[in-house]
């Protein structure tokens, strides 16, 4: 009886080992087949040129198109669900922190939203510019994915509201302060390392999410002039060029993913710094 | 916002419009579920006059050039999928959380943390390439070979291996969360009745943190049955209800993503995506309020 208790013990702590390294070598794994057949292909020319003519069998040019393209549309949308998500977050903690069943609706709303899958709102973007009478374009990309991050943004920023102490809200409403000083000033500035991740982690969503632009977006060989041109994205780049039967384009669908992942990883460098430097100043 | 601090607007006023806003943008938060729903359900209106639910529900015949729209083989391509991934990430997520928060040094789940982080972080798009590159070629020349089976490699196993991986960092972040959340006392008193570690693992940890592992497996369930590009990519979009694991498969996501380049040019095709759209978006609230409900009753108990 002892004996079978100890082999199970055994058995179980080896298997736990094996599926906790798997889980490792398989991330390393990915990630060294993305730089090495990105670096193979990489050149500068990928990172500094628009495509020119012949570029999708193979000739030159660069993805430069979407490489801004996506930044202008990651960078509009976050801006977006900033406006938007910041006061949200923001009244949830301070102005209706005594409704809590109010605020609890809005949390289990929001994460419902979180759970809608890209493709929804990407068909419901699509949707919505019929009604609008626009057409595909970074302004109705933008739209989209504004919706798409919105409540990722609010609820990772929530989170970190949640654990701002209330004595400092009574310290500050004792002093004269009215809840939107004591909102944007206090909570703010307290919880401003979990807003930069917050920002940031809605960023790379934004940047990295193919479904929600497919329909909405549009695809061009240019650098968008105006929020009305269409725009190309990375994830697209990458998609269109993987399905192209010609090897060389194949390849650049292997730089243009090395790109992306290298935007992510820096993102997820510059949100760990940031935390840690700013976090100095809070209580 | 010591910016804001020395501009000297009247406090009252910049509360006033501060307020406002507030007020607008919460209730735009709150309509926008409903807002959804509605735009889908409207724009898949036509089809729903021409033909029943149910039918479109049952039917596995699609060919939209002759005005069949038949969403089975789709419907159960998506369930598949997610099962099969299911299978394949949660026992894993499941032993590998229980391994960091239990027993493992600390430096290696210091560095799962980063892992974690990097995996949920690379785009959906980038799992797809690696999909295609490694795990089609696999399937199609080493194990279905072995098996005696032939496959392009293109098919469900593919999609619901790349789907698995994508799963493991949400999954997996959430168990750690729950387990480290089992009070400390709980284990001691377990151990100092003579149970072994992995028992009190098996009946302490696991029993008290079940509501968190219900929740968190149902987070992997519902972001696999909405992940789109990456399945796509590897699954081999033929509408027809797969009949083994390396047989291709269609899901719902890809359905969509795949045929919005002739869905105008197509009678009612439009109107069909978008109620394939309002399928998906139903299916995932139906499971999310059921997990919910099914965790209410638990806590209740």
């Amino acid at each position: 009886m002892q004996k079978r208790k100890l082999l199970e013990e055994r058995f179980f702590l080896w298997l736990m080992r094996v599926v906790a390294v798997s889980i490792i070598l398989v991330f390393l794994f990915i990630m060294g087949i993305i730089i090495q057949k990105g670096f193979r292909a990489m050149s500068w020319e990928m990172i500094s040129q628009e495509p020119k003519g012949g570029f999708y069998f193979g000739k030159g040019g660069g993805i430069l198109n979407a490489i801004v393209g996506s930044l202008y549309l990651a960078g509009g949308s976050t801006f977006c669900a900033f406006l938007l998500g910041l006061p949200v977050a923001l009244g949830m903690n301070v102005h209706w922190v005594t409704k809590t069943r109010f605020v609890g609706t809005i949390r289990f709303l929001l994460d419902a939203l979180w759970g809608v899958p890209s493709i929804v709102f990407g068909a419901f973007g699509f949707a919505l510019m019929a009604y609008l009478q626009i057409r595909a374009s970074l302004l109705a990309g933008i739209i989209t994915v504004t919706l798409f991050i919105v409540p990722i943004f609010i609820r990772a920023f929530d989170e970190v509201l949640r654990t701002v102490p209330q004595g400092l809200m009574e310290a500050a409403y004792s002093l004269g302060a009215n809840r939107t000083q004591i909102a944007f000033i206090v909570f703010f500035r307290q919880a401003l390392p979990g807003f930069i991740t917050a920002i940031l982690l809605a960023f790379g969503r934004g940047i990295g999410d193919a479904a929600s632009v497919l329909f909405t977006a549009g695809y061009t060989d240019h650098i968008p002039q105006s929020v009305q041109d269409p725009t190309a994205t990375l994830p697209l780049a990458i998609f269109f060029q993987l399905s192209s039967p010609i090897p060389e384009v194949k390849a650049r669908a292997y730089a243009a993913a090395l790109i992306l992942t290298a935007i992510i990883l820096i993102i997820s460098v510059i949100s760990r710094l940031s935390t840690r430097k700013f976090k100095k100043n809070i209580l | 916002m010591a910016a804001l601090q020395r501009l000297i607007l009247p406090a009252k006023l910049t509360d006033r419009l501060s307020t406002g806003w507030l007020n607008f943008a919460v209730l735009f938060l709150i309509l926008l579920p409903l807002v959804i729903g509605a735009g889908l359900v409207i724009k898949s209106l036509p089809l729903l006059e021409q033909a029943s639910i149910g039918t479109m529900l049952h039917s596995a015949e699609f060919s939209p050039q002759q005005g069949h729209f038949g969403f089975y083989a789709f419907i159960m391509a998506s369930v598949w999928v997610t099962l099969l991934s299911f299978v394949l990430s949660a026992p894993v997520c499941l032993l590998a959380a229980i391994y960091l928060t239990q027993y493992s040094p600390a430096w290696l789940t210091q560095s799962m943390y980063f892992v974690i982080d990097v995996l949920a972080g690379i785009p959906s798009v980038v799992y797809g390439v690696w999909g295609v590159f490694v795990v089609v070629p696999l399937l199609a020349n080493h194990v279905a070979p072995a098996l005696g089976l032939t496959t392009t490699g293109y098919c469900l196993l593919s999609g619901a291996i790349v789907l698995a991986i994508m799963a493991v960092p949400y999954m997996l972040n959430m168990l750690m969360e729950v387990f480290k959340s089992v009070p400390i006392e709980l284990k001691e008193a377990s151990l100092s009745l003579g149970a072994t570690y992995w028992e009190t693992i098996k009946w302490v940890v696991l029993k008290k943190g079940l509501t968190g592992i219900i929740a968190a497996l149902s987070l992997g369930i519902s972001k696999a049955l909405g992940e789109t590009i990456a399945v796509l990519m590897v699954v081999g979009n033929v509408a027809k209800v797969p009949k083994n694991i390396f047989d291709a498969a269609y899901p719902l996501p890809a359905l969509i993503a795949n045929n919005y380049g002739d869905m105008m040019s197509v009678p009612l095709y439009d109107s069909a995506l978008m109620f394939a759209a309002l399928l998906l978006f139903a299916m995932i609230l139906v499971f999310n309020s059921l997990t919910n409900f099914f965790l209410y009753r638990i806590k209740e108990r």
